[in-house]
């Protein structure tokens, strides 16, 4: 770790300045100089790592005072950035309602992570690859841009296999973003220049040619709140990874169904742990409107989602993984008791 | 009684409570770099990138700006150590690798610097900043890589003296009805200890205390001062408790003497803590094995031919191994037997010990072998194993001092309820998930080494027992204490026990699960020697034949237990009688057997184990078997495993809380090893990959719903004074057997290769 400055900031403005003042140095927002702190779970570990190097730290914590509202509405839910994983998974309404939300945040980290870090933290979590996350490596695109890429051609079993380039591999780690992009969520942003609003699926950015840019958020900008349209009681979120708890996705599906008199009115599916950004599968959403649910239409379906799917080495396993697992999200989705 | 205090059967001690479980669960207990220094300087290692190859040059200035960094020592200035050998050599060391010697890199994350600073974060800070000019040359990381050399383990490390043989295995397994021949993989895994690798070294003027957390201070304390080049009574290991060694702090590490060295250049105390990554690569690990195993049977199950040859990989210079076959060769009765161990070179650190070394990846191949040898003669595999049980080992027709592995499936298949196990695989299901059953036999050698312990007792029952002796999470404090309240007939609240520090009587390395038979009968002599002084007080001598004045107090009977049954001895009268406050004795034990070097090779940090299959006319070991439910998912292949049910016979068990609890753990573990502990290797560089707690998979509770552990009561009298067979090394053999004989079952699919993983199964 190298020494930072430390400063909380006790209201939004506040928190902008500290982060602007420091934007100016023009980096992307992974490498910009001041970073803002949340629950720090992601922030803290790569500034032991040496992977990230801010010269200035600006805590936000004090903005949950208006920032953490969970707002489940008629016409929708909105939630605060700062509102904590552990909050949202155990909301009642959230688990009626939204059950692919709750699930996606109650499958993930464990018990302790959940009670520090926020939604606002959790959808900027970076990837896991080893190889990024180990500064003893020189070939990293992501960190060293233009340096190559280790995983490439090393140990590669937990990376993607959707929405790669030659310049890097690795995956989006997190759970509760796919449940967010399945779900049409837009993503409220609050920066000096004023506020916007953003389709989550506009948030993050595959890797291309510069994977060291990783959304499309500005050096100087917060993430104040999520908003959610409608309600999906139909949804879920399946997970498959290594242990039982506290692991990350080899891959997962989140679904959400709107089925009327058999008939799949409305479709969402997205897409965990295979690909290096939330991934939302719209070609196999496609198949799926307007018709009635066999196992054969889910097989289809799983077969589309994958249907540009690229694996490597270790990773390949994961094309049949994750179509079954889609496969079986859909089962679960259709049979659920709502 | 709980679950986790079970009542005791015959032949068990009480099930008390841990001695030092307030001070732990409370944070008092101190550890290694809880000590604390005066004025210490802050030391933090940069290892290397490459795994083979030279340094060029270092750019030190930016590190040097680092404000507090007050010095960075490489191979160009760092101090002079002697070389120790490899312990199999009679040395210390786990490994003759010695860093900071020259610019030369054998392995991944060598220490080739070490940065001293004011603060912990300032050697941190410029430790990330040194930059580093290598030559990398292609390393050999493994099996498959270019470049290793192979040859017979025999003749290579001394403590590998034979590959066992008898019979005509060829003949044998030619003419065989029924015959076996499969090949099985484990891979390489890492300890790690909670408490990470620290080491904190104090001189007071030629005299040095370290401070580390170690399973041997005796070893260490000789080891540092042979590097040092200086007299080991200058020298002391202090480490009351060891947050976790499983084998990793058994030998010394290279980290040890150069802390010492720089803290004496510097005149400071220093103090160093190593982070989990680097805990990888400056320690052991246990290395990655493979296995061809040969069956031949006859139609009845009998096993006429057993053929066992296993591989392993070491570093260049050292010729480690764990040489599994003696147990394997052994376990069933088996006319003709041939195996062969060998040592594959590469250029990777030197393994050391983890956990049951040799039993984990050997009985691994042998206990999947002969499941799927229960598959071909299609018979129960618990039959298979009844009916190749034997008293007497094949090898050297030696027979065992008692045996219970039976009786242990018996047990714990009725726990488990093996009988409603449908032998057909893919025949068992619930839901979403298919269930197989599965199980294998455990065992593990009985030994114990010379120790030494010293006894105070006072007017008022207090006692004070002292013994080099480690606490490693298995309980010592607690049997050491209920040894000599019991032997005394004190009450067990009076009772101070002192362990970790190398100023006390001398007692064995923590390994080999021989603590608690080594430390307990030296404990149990001197305690007899006080009761004995006591009652020559308080009887009349003249009342008494020649023999009686030799042995009175002293209990005839091998176990603890029998001396409550002994004469009562009234403490106060005896004392008033002498006219003293205070009895003290010291003593050295040694088991039947010990070389006749032995007490100064203790002094002087060499334990001389024996047992097992190394004693004279009999083989001791201590067995168990083990039962498992497994579920794999039909949709997402994940594998779980909601059922471990263990039984296991262990001679005298001296607390059946703190032994469970050993169990238990061990059961957990050799799930683990079976289904997710696994250290990654990149194969173009020879570095691992996955030097982290959140990459390098451990179960975590919701892997592990239900651990049974049963206890049988064993008496066995050929063994140590205290009947004590060591179990702390059991429970983790044979369950990644178990595991994949279970994954069988539940899918029809044979995994021979650890660790499985989803991507492994194709149902
Ligand atoms: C061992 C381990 C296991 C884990 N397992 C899982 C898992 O299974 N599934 C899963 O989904 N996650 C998992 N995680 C990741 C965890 O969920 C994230 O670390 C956490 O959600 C991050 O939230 P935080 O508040 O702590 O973020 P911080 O660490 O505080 O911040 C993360 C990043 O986001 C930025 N940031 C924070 N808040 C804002 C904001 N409001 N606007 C703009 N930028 C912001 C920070 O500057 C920083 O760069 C795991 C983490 C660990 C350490
Ligand atoms: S996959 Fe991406 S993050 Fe990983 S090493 Fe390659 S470039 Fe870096």
């Amino acid at each position: 770790m190298r020494p930072f400055s430390y400063q909380r900031a006790t209201d939004p403005d506040m928190a902008l300045q500290a982060l602007s003042a420091a934007a100016a140095a023009n980096n992307p927002l992974t490498k910009a100089t001041a970073q803002p702190l949340a629950g720090g779970t992601t922030l803290i570990d790569l500034m032991k790592l040496d992977v990230m190097r801010p010269a200035a730290i600006v805590d936000i914590n004090p903005l949950a005072r208006s920032w953490s509202a969970i707002e489940p509405g008629s016409d929708g839910l909105r939630l605060g950035a700062l509102a904590k994983m552990s909050d949202v998974a155990a909301h009642a309404e959230i688990q009626r309602n939204y059950p692919v939300i709750a699930n996606s945040l109650k499958l993930a980290a464990s018990a302790q992570l959940r009670n520090m870090a926020t939604l606002g933290g959790n959808v900027m979590q970076r990837t896991r690859c080893s190889y990024f996350r180990d500064v003893s490596y020189e070939n990293c695109n992501k960190r060293n841009p233009g340096s190559g890429c280790a995983a490439m051609d090393g140990v590669n079993r937990v990376h993607a296999v959707l929405g790669t380039s030659d310049q890097c591999i690795a995956t989006y780690p997190g759970d509760f973003a796919q449940a967010l992009i399945a779900l049409d969520a837009m993503v409220e942003i609050t920066g000096r220049s004023g506020a916007r609003r953003l389709p989550f699926a506009d948030l993050h950015k595959a890797p291309g040619k510069t994977p060291d840019i990783e959304t499309t958020l500005q050096p100087g900008e917060l993430i104040s709140a999520f908003s959610i349209p409608g309600r999906w009681p139909r949804s879920v979120y399946l997970k498959a990874r290594d242990r039982q708890s506290y692991e990350f996705a080899l891959s997962s599906a989140a679904v959400a169904l709107d089925v009327h008199d058999g008939t799949i009115r409305d479709a969402r599916v997205a897409l965990g742990g295979v690909a290096t950004v939330p991934w939302r599968a719209r070609e196999a959403e496609a198949l799926l409107k307007g018709q009635k649910f066999d196992d054969g239409l889910a097989q289809r379906v799983a077969d589309a989602a994958f249907a540009e799917a690229k694996g490597r080495r270790h990773n390949g396993f994961k094309i049949a993984l994750g179509k079954r697992v889609v496969a079986r999200a859909l089962q679960q989705a259709v049979t659920m008791e709502i | 009684m709980t679950a986790a205090a079970p009542e005791p059967k015959a032949n068990m001690g009480r099930p008390v409570p841990r001695y030092e479980a307030a001070a732990k669960v409370t944070g008092r207990a101190t550890y290694a770099s809880d000590m604390p220094l005066d004025n210490p300087a802050y030391a933090f290692l940069v290892t290397s990138a490459i795994a083979k190859g030279r340094i060029d040059s270092f750019d030190l200035d930016d590190a040097r700006r680092v404000r507090g960094v007050i010095d960075i020592v490489t191979h160009e200035n760092a101090p002079k150590l002697k070389e120790s050998k490899l312990f199999s050599n009679g040395g210390y060391a786990g490994t003759t690798i010695q860093p900071l010697k020259s610019a030369d890199i054998t392995h991944d994350g060598q220490i080739i610097a070490v940065v001293i600073a004011e603060s912990y974060e300032a050697a941190r800070e410029a430790a990330n900043r040194v930059k580093v000019s290598y030559t990398a040359v292609a390393p050999s990381a493994s099996f498959d890589s270019p470049g290793t050399t192979t040859a017979a383990a025999k003749g290579q490390n001394a403590q590998f003296k034979e590959d066992p043989e008898v019979g005509d295995f060829a003949k044998a397994f030619d003419a065989a009805e029924v015959k076996l021949t499969a090949s099985y993989e484990t891979p390489t895994q890492h300890h790690n200890p909670m408490e990470l690798f620290t080491t904190s070294c104090a001189w007071m003027g030629d005299e040095l205390v370290i401070y580390e957390g170690s399973q041997y201070v005796y070893g260490l304390k000789n080891g540092v001062a042979e590097q040092l080049g200086i007299d080991a009574d200058k020298v002391r290991v202090v480490n009351p408790y060891v947050g976790g060694g499983f084998g990793s702090r058994g030998s010394m590490t290279p980290r040890t003497a150069i802390i010492a060295g720089i803290a004496k250049r510097l005149n400071r105390p220093i103090k160093l803590v190593p982070t989990r990554d680097q805990g990888f690569t400056i320690a052991t690990h246990r290395a990655e094995t493979r296995h061809e195993i040969k069956l031949g049977a006859g139609r009845d199950g009998k096993l006429v031919a057993l053929r066992h040859d296993g591989a392993e990989v070491s570093s260049r210079p050292d010729a480690y191994c764990v040489g599994g076959t003696k147990t394997t060769t052994r376990l069933y009765a088996c006319p003709n037997v041939a195996s062969l161990v060998s040592i594959v070179r590469a250029d990777r650190n030197t393994p050391g010990f983890m956990r049951s070394p040799p039993e984990v990846p050997y009985l691994f191949a042998l206990e999947s072998a002969m499941d799927e040898l229960a598959v071909k003669l299609n018979m129960d595999p618990v039959e298979l194993r009844r009916i190749n049980d034997t008293n007497v080992e094949p090898i050297g027709g030696k027979p065992y001092t008692s045996r219970s592995l039976m009786a242990c499936f018996d047990e714990a298949a009725k726990a488990f309820g093996w009988s409603q196990r449908s032998p057909q695989p893919k025949s068992m299901s619930d839901g979403d998930w298919l269930v197989g059953y599965g199980c294998a036999a455990t065992c593990y050698p009985t030994q114990m080494a010379p120790s030494a312990a010293r006894v105070r007792l006072q007017r008022d029952g207090r006692t004070r027992v002292e013994i080099a002796g480690h606490e490693i999470g298995t309980g010592a404090y607690t049997v050491i204490a209920q040894t000599a309240a019991e032997r005394l007939g004190v009450p067990l609240e009076k009772v101070a026990v002192f362990l970790g520090d190398s100023d006390l009587p001398p007692a064995p390395v923590a390994g080999g699960s021989n603590s608690t038979a080594s430390t307990c009968s030296a404990v149990m002599m001197v305690c007899d020697r006080i009761r004995q002084r006591l009652f020559k007080a308080v009887m009349p001598s003249d009342s008494l034949t020649d023999k009686a004045k030799e042995t009175v107090g002293i209990s005839q009977a091998p176990s603890t237990q029998a001396a409550k049954s002994d004469r009562p001895l009234d403490i106060e009268k005896a004392f008033d009688a002498l006219g003293v406050g205070i009895v003290e004795e010291y003593g050295e034990w040694k088991p039947e057997g010990a070389p006749l070097d032995s007490f100064t090779a203790m002094h002087s940090g060499h334990a001389r184990l024996v047992g097992g299959h190394q004693m004279k006319d009999k083989i001791a070991y201590a067995f168990g078997a083990e039962f498992v439910e497994v579920r794999v998912n039909r949709f997402t292949h994940e594998i779980r495993c909601p059922r471990l049910v263990g039984a296991f016979a262990a001679g005298r068990i001296m607390n059946p809380r703190t032994a469970r609890s050993q169990l238990m753990g061990g059961l957990i573990w050799g799930m683990s090893s079976a289904l997710l502990e696994a250290t990654e290797i990149d194969e173009r560089n020879a570095r691992y990959v996955n030097d982290n707690l959140a990459d390098y998979l451990v179960p975590v509770s919701a892997d592990v719903p239900g651990v049974e552990v049963i206890l049988l009561s064993e008496q066995d009298d050929h063994i140590n004074p205290a009947g004590v067979k060591g179990l702390g090394e059991l429970a983790n053999v044979g369950t990644n057997a178990a595991i994949c004989n279970a994954i069988y079952h539940a899918t029809g699919q044979r995994i021979r290769k650890l660790p499985v993983r989803l991507e492994n199964i194709e149902v």
